[in-house]
């Protein structure tokens, strides 16, 4: 077997965007096209839409990508740990759950500042 | 099924290298027509369930039971005019729906339907799952942001919040299964629920020994943040009809609304395949061995028309888990209404990430007790 593992995990991802560009393809060769100006007005439950959308926004999002950032590296550090678990022992389990307590320090300080409440 | 492949092509007497190269054509094949079989079937039981819960009789009129209702509604879509307004990112707009759906379709390749029937099988493929389920984000963002529609927007920046909100207590209840199996291989994972906790009769049903068990709270937390993913009621804020008119695809209409609607089926249908194959043992039987094992080794003494009666049986184990769960989804989504955003952000962080916290560290402690024989 020549493509086997990620190989074949390659493949599939381009084959499931050619997939998903044929079926757009498909549709766009058999639908019918009657463009008109009211047609391709922005929705906003039929009132004229007025200013750009794309504009500054809050910051609390921002807040939440960062505190996503932390816990998911974390999530990504304990995996090695947790696939190796037996092969480690009690040390790595100690520094394991330290590494957990630590960050449980750090969602707590997070909780306090308010940084979690969504205003 | 590969030595077949390739002993089709030395018949035709067409060079090996061909059959080589075009193999993972075979298995994409075999994953895509699944995954258009289960949608179609799911959207039209989704309607069922949701009538029959409601009192109502739902889709009846296309066929018997209305099941070529999807069917019928699939092509209505393809047919449709394609609407693009002409204040969007017409690139974006078009990519945005292939973002989200490409990467579940890849996820089917990975999961261990039956013990042969996987298109993918790698050491890291838990974490792939992963790794490609949070790529469906991007493509949501993105379409809320191509679109300059001002629900879409709003849709698609909740959704990336939502998302990334429940994504930690989810891969972090899923650390719990990865300490008790030791490996990130979905087929291992599935193995090594099997045999019971003892080998006394009953006890060593595989059902004693599935992870949902030792990981309870785990599972809790994993089926909580599951339903949030694939964005369901109470979940739903990314597409509240009623009050974003959908969402992010608000603008979208045609082949592209429903590449975002095969995703979101394809999603639910994916994640509960997961949640069984990581919790309920996948495709193993419950009972102790394969039921056709038993019933039939008096009857049929050829090993490889059993095995293939094996084959069947595992699939329809991991279907009827499967539906069983998505069946649950369903009526929770007859039963409640859709959360506040601020309750939702409060609910992932202060309540289902300590608990998945608390599981891992449950699960660590009792195992290692466990392999000392300290219980």
């Amino acid at each position: 077997m020549y493509i086997s593992g990620y190989g074949i995990l390659i493949a599939f991802i381009m084959f499931s965007f050619a997939f998903a560009a044929a079926a757009l393809i498909l549709s766009f060769i058999v639908q019918p096209k009657a463009p008109g100006k009211l047609k391709e007005n922005t929705y906003e439950c039929g009132m004229k839409p007025f200013g750009d959308s794309r504009i500054q926004f809050d910051i609390k999002y921002y807040l939440y990508a960062l505190l996503f950032l932390i816990f998911d590296i974390e999530a990504v550090f304990l995996f090695p740990w947790a696939v190796s678990y037996n092969k480690l022992g009690l040390f790595a389990l100690v520094e394991a759950l330290i590494f957990i307590g630590i960050l449980i320090l750090g969602l707590v300080y997070a909780w306090k500042k308010d940084a979690l409440k969504w205003q | 099924m590969h030595e077949l492949y390739m002993e089709l092509f030395n018949k035709l007497g067409i060079p090996e290298i061909f059959g080589e190269i075009t193999w993972p054509i075979i298995p994409f094949v075999c994953v895509a027509a699944l995954l258009i079989i289960v949608v179609l079937f799911l959207v039209l039981m989704e309607r069922k369930v949701l009538a029959w819960l409601t009192i109502r009789k739902g889709p009846n009129r296309v066929g018997p039971f209305g099941f070529f209702q999807t069917i019928a509604d699939a092509i209505k879509l393809l047919i449709k005019e394609d609407i693009m307004s002409k204040d969007t990112n017409k690139i974006l707009f078009t990519l945005a729906p292939m973002i989200v759906f490409a990467p579940i379709m890849v996820i089917y390749g990975l999961m261990p339907f039956t013990e042969k029937f996987v298109a993918i099988n790698l050491a890291a493929g838990l974490f792939l799952v992963f790794a490609l389920s949070s790529l469906t984000t991007v493509g949501i963002v993105l379409a809320g942001w191509a679109s300059n529609n001002k629900y879409s927007l709003l849709g698609g920046m909740r959704s990336a919040a939502q998302a990334i909100s429940y994504e930690i207590p989810l891969i972090i209840s899923v650390l719990s299964i990865a300490v008790i199996s030791e490996t990130l291989n979905l087929s291992d994972i599935v193995d090594a629920q099997s045999g019971g906790i003892s080998y006394n009769i009953l006890l060593n049903w595989n059902i004693f020994s599935w992870n949902i068990w030792p990981a309870f709270i785990g599972f809790i937390v994993f089926f909580i943040c599951s339903i949030a993913e694939v964005n369901r009621i109470p979940f739903d804020l990314p597409e509240a009809e009623s009050e974003l008119v959908s969402g992010y695809n608000t603008e979208y209409s045609g082949m592209k609304f429903a590449l975002f609607f095969l995703a979101e089926y394809s999603a639910l249908f994916i994640i509960s395949v997961l949640m069984v194959t990581l919790f309920m043992g996948g495709y193993l039987s419950p009972f102790n061995g394969y039921l056709s094992n038993i019933l039939f080794q008096n009857i049929i003494h050829n090993q490889i028309i059993l095995n293939i009666f094996v084959h069947f049986e595992q699939a329809f184990w991991l279907l009827a888990k499967t539906y069983f769960v998505i069946l649950i989804i369903m009526w929770i989504r007859a039963t409640l209404p859709r959360l506040r955003a601020d309750q939702l952000m409060t609910f992932s962080w202060k309540f289902l990430l300590p608990l998945s916290l608390l599981n891992l560290t449950i699960v660590a402690i009792v195992k290692y007790l466990l392999n000392t024989g300290n219980i």
